[in-house]
């Protein structure tokens, strides 16, 4: 076999204090697809960056045909003719097609638009898109996007194409297309690196698959050895310690708090249906982009409900926007922060108090002396460390801050509270905090659904997990089935039926039947 | 803030031609007058929103004033109808805003140049008062020989009471919470829209009352020119009063002093003998670098 054309060589990286990637080695020949697969966080896209000179390696080395490279920017890469296509495309959407291909590269002082169009409707062959060469960027649809993309790598004469998540926003036709568009590619020499969540994608497409997990290696198989759980096997399977023991587990008859009945949501075709019992804390798993948040934020009226029926304690509730939501009884952590969650500038007094002012007032001036208590009771039953009430919520650590996201909606005693990524950026002392709150929460009756990628999270402190996938439940596992690869599994597409999900399958139920009313 | 107004009125009053009480009514009408849009400005600035029509709405509604009043309509009722369309207009930016998520700097653009338009087609010639509503100048604006002093009393209890709602409610609470991060405070279940267009419907509608002020207090407008600019006098007084255009930060006794520094600094350099033509750079100099001092204090404190 002939030298790769582009390999890792033990790289590792580091954003903070955290290990993105560490001794990671891979390497792509000519003429071949590796599909890179993990676990969200896995380190995925930061390898791909490294590739790419987005980022440059913290150690270990890339080589070149064979040769030690350091890049020192995107342009770098570029030149020796290697091209990342990003999840979100990188195009100019009021350009034409023959513009976006040539930007940056316009040849001489006057633009030879006869030229460009005519070597843009080569490449536009190529990838087999029949468009005019003039035609604007923004007029096309998003599977169009991508080859244009694929175009623009072709005409760099592109020796490796980075592929992040490319079939995310495609139909099923265009992602047909772009299979085939691959398959040339690999016959014209190109080396491919493509990364999806969509395990059945990867089987169709790569030559080999490279596994990576927690930032490590963690196998690589060839062609005959890929199957879905060969590779879900590699991608879990990590020491998962006890984060938060249960000290109160849920009764099994306790009342159904939150009933979700085939809710649908703008933009998605499918139904979901679940329910969330008092006292349960129940995981919502599933990888990114598969509609957790947009699930969230359509109970909490963020987003518009297109069908189906959600029932609050008995009650109908038909959310239109947060402040209905919330006055229903419904709480959301929102997964952002900073742009979500909290008004940055904002004292800590004034982001706590803001959603509970409709009970701190009298005909509509502030009570003070409430407010005051209100906040001090919180903060202390929060741990909240600061050096004042006033202080401004921005200067506070991502812990603090978290702290205070929650805090606010705890004097309203909410009865069902929906938790998107609670422990994100959150260091260590104060997460195991939130734990503490969230099982004192639930043994108080509370509801909780809680959105989490992150495993340990999930396995530690949920009762139950639900799995969503592309959009739909893929399935629900109980405590006693509960294994990453179980919930892997369902994430990335698979059935229950697999061979090595014995163990799963008997906790695993369908949706529909469950908690009928 | 308060420090630059002392300084400025220290400088005018150092002039003996300025030691008067009729000088003194005068500057302190302009400075109700000014006081009167800044607060509307003011608050819809710290709400996340900006007005580009305010000059346009004080034009039409002294014009349409004067014009109803020619038609023999009672001038109390005049007035009242000329407030309502300022609120009808408030209205209308706040949904079009809210409702059509149009850019509010686009919308009151527009407005900018339909009011105008509308004032001028409603009538050509300059508005006058009739006799008829001598006792509403005499009551709004002050008597023969008052100077023009009764406006800042009407800012005066304009003030207090936006004051006590933006500083001791709730629904101040929301208004900061919107303009700080429109979102987030969506998130915390503020009925966001709502806020936004009472901030819209407070600023037009005291422009309409500033719009009747001023034809009662000039005797006559010019439907061309009356009332132009105005909007900017009125977002430079509400940021010099420390209202940040990023929203959120703002408070009612800031708007009160930005708005006297304009009217000051065009009394100051008249004294001075300074050529009344350069009177907008000197305007536009204090604007920057009140804006500079604002920023670098800014980032001393956040260090």
């Amino acid at each position: 076999m002939s030298n790769p054309v582009i390999e890792a060589r033990g790289v590792s990286k580091r954003f903070g204090g955290v290990a993105a990637l560490e001794d990671v080695s891979v390497r792509v020949f000519p003429g071949e697809v590796l599909a890179i697969v993990g676990e969200n966080g896995a380190g995925k896209s930061t390898l791909m960056k490294l590739l790419a000179g987005i980022h440059s390696p913290d150690a270990g080395e890339l080589l070149l045909d064979g040769q030690a490279v350091r890049f020192t920017g995107v342009p770098d890469a570029l030149a020796a003719g290697i091209v990342l296509i990003h999840q979100e495309l990188n195009l100019a959407e009021n350009l034409s097609i023959a513009a976006n291909l040539f930007l940056g590269r316009e040849s001489g002082l006057l633009l030879n638009r006869r030229r460009e169009n005519q070597d843009t409707q080569r490449l536009l062959q190529r990838v087999g898109l029949a468009v005019a060469a003039q035609r604007i960027v923004g007029s096309l649809a998003p599977g169009q996007k991508q080859l244009v993309e694929i175009a623009r790598a072709l005409s760099r004469q592109a020796r490796v194409i980075l592929f992040d998540e490319p079939t995310s926003s495609l139909t099923q036709r265009e992602t047909d297309r772009l299979y085939e568009v691959i398959d040339d590619l690999r016959r014209q020499g190109v080396a491919v690196l493509y990364i999806s969540h969509r395990l059945a994608e990867v089987h169709r497409l790569a030559d080999r698959v490279c596994v990576l997990r927690d930032g490590k290696n963690a196998g690589e198989l060839a062609r005959h050895e890929i199957s879905h759980d060969a590779m879900v096997r590699r991608m879990v399977g990590r020491d998962l310690k006890q984060l938060h023991p249960r000290k109160h587990p849920p009764s099994q008859n306790a009342a159904v708090r939150l009933q979700v009945q085939e809710l649908s949501r703008a933009g998605c075709p499918h139904r979901v249906s679940f329910s969330l019992r008092a006292g349960e804390i129940v995981g919502l798993a599933g990888l990114v982009g598969a509609g957790r948040t947009e699930l969230a934020e359509t109970l909490f009226g963020i987003r518009p409900m297109t069908g189906g029926e959600v029932w609050l304690d008995g009650r109908r509730l038909t959310p239109r926007s947060p402040r209905q939501a919330m006055q229903a009884g419904l709480a959301l952590v929102p997964e952002d922060r900073r742009l979500h969650g909290l008004i940055l500038p904002f004292s800590i007094r004034d982001n706590l108090a803001l959603p509970n002012y409709d009970r701190l007032h009298w005909l509509g001036f502030l009570r003070w002396g409430a407010v005051g208590r209100l906040v001090a009771e919180l903060m202390n039953r929060l741990q909240v460390r600061a050096a004042s009430p006033l202080q401004p919520v921005g200067q506070l650590s991502g812990g603090n801050q978290q702290k205070v996201v929650l805090g606010k909606w705890l004097a309203r005693e909410p009865s069902v509270l929906l938790l998107d990524e609670p422990t994100r950026g959150v260091d260590v002392g104060a997460r195991s905090e939130i734990y503490a709150l969230m099982d004192e929460l639930a043994a108080a009756g509370t509801a909780i659904l809680m959105i989490s990628s992150d495993m340990e999270e999930v396995l530690g402190m949920s009762d139950r997990v639900l799995v969503m996938h592309e959009g739909r439940l893929a399935g629900q596992l109980d405590r006693s089935a509960l294994s990453e690869e179980a919930i892997m599994r369902l994430a990335t597409g698979g059935s229950n039926d697999g061979s090595t999900a014995g163990r799963a399958a008997d906790g695993v139920t369908a949706l529909r039947s469950d908690y009928q009313r | 803030m308060l420090l630059t107004v002392l300084l400025l009125y220290g400088l005018i009053i150092s002039d003996e031609r300025a030691q008067t009480l009729s000088y003194h009514s005068i500057l302190l009408g302009r400075l109700g007058f000014y006081g009167i849009l800044t607060l509307g400005a003011g608050v819809l600035i710290l709400a996340g929103g900006i007005d580009l029509s305010i000059g346009s709405v004080v034009g039409l509604s002294a014009v349409l004033f004067g014009v109803l009043m020619s038609k023999g309509v009672a001038p109390a009722a005049a007035m009242l109808s000329v407030i309502l369309l300022g609120t009808l207009i408030g209205l209308m930016h706040g949904l079009l805003v809210t409702g059509l998520r149009l850019q509010p700097f686009l919308v009151t653009l527009c407005g900018l140049f339909i009011y105008r338009g509308i004032a001028r087609y409603i009538s050509e010639r300059q508005q006058g008062i009739p006799d008829e509503a001598l006792w509403l100048k005499e009551l709004l604006i002050g008597g023969e020989g008052e100077g023009a002093r009764n406006q800042v009393l009407i800012l005066l209890v304009l003030a207090v009471l936006i004051g006590l709602i933006l500083h001791f409610t709730k629904w101040g609470r929301y208004l900061f919470a919107l303009g700080a991060n429109e979102e987030a405070a969506r998130y915390a279940g503020v009925p966001t829209a709502r806020y936004k267009i009472f901030s819209y419907i407070l600023c037009s509608t005291l422009a309409a009352l500033g719009g009747v002020l001023l034809l009662l207090e000039a005797g006559s407008v010019n439907p061309t020119t009356g009332g132009s600019l105005l909007e900017l006098y009125a977002i430079t007084g509400a940021v010099l009063g420390g209202c940040s255009l990023r929203g959120g930060e703002g408070s009612v006794p800031g708007m009160i002093l930005g708005a006297a520094v304009l009217p000051l600094i065009r009394s100051a350099s008249s004294f001075r003998n300074i050529d009344s033509n350069v009177e907008y750079a000197v305007i536009g100099g204090a604007l920057l670098l009140g804006t500079i001092g604002d920023e670098l204090l800014k980032r001393r404190i956040k260090g």
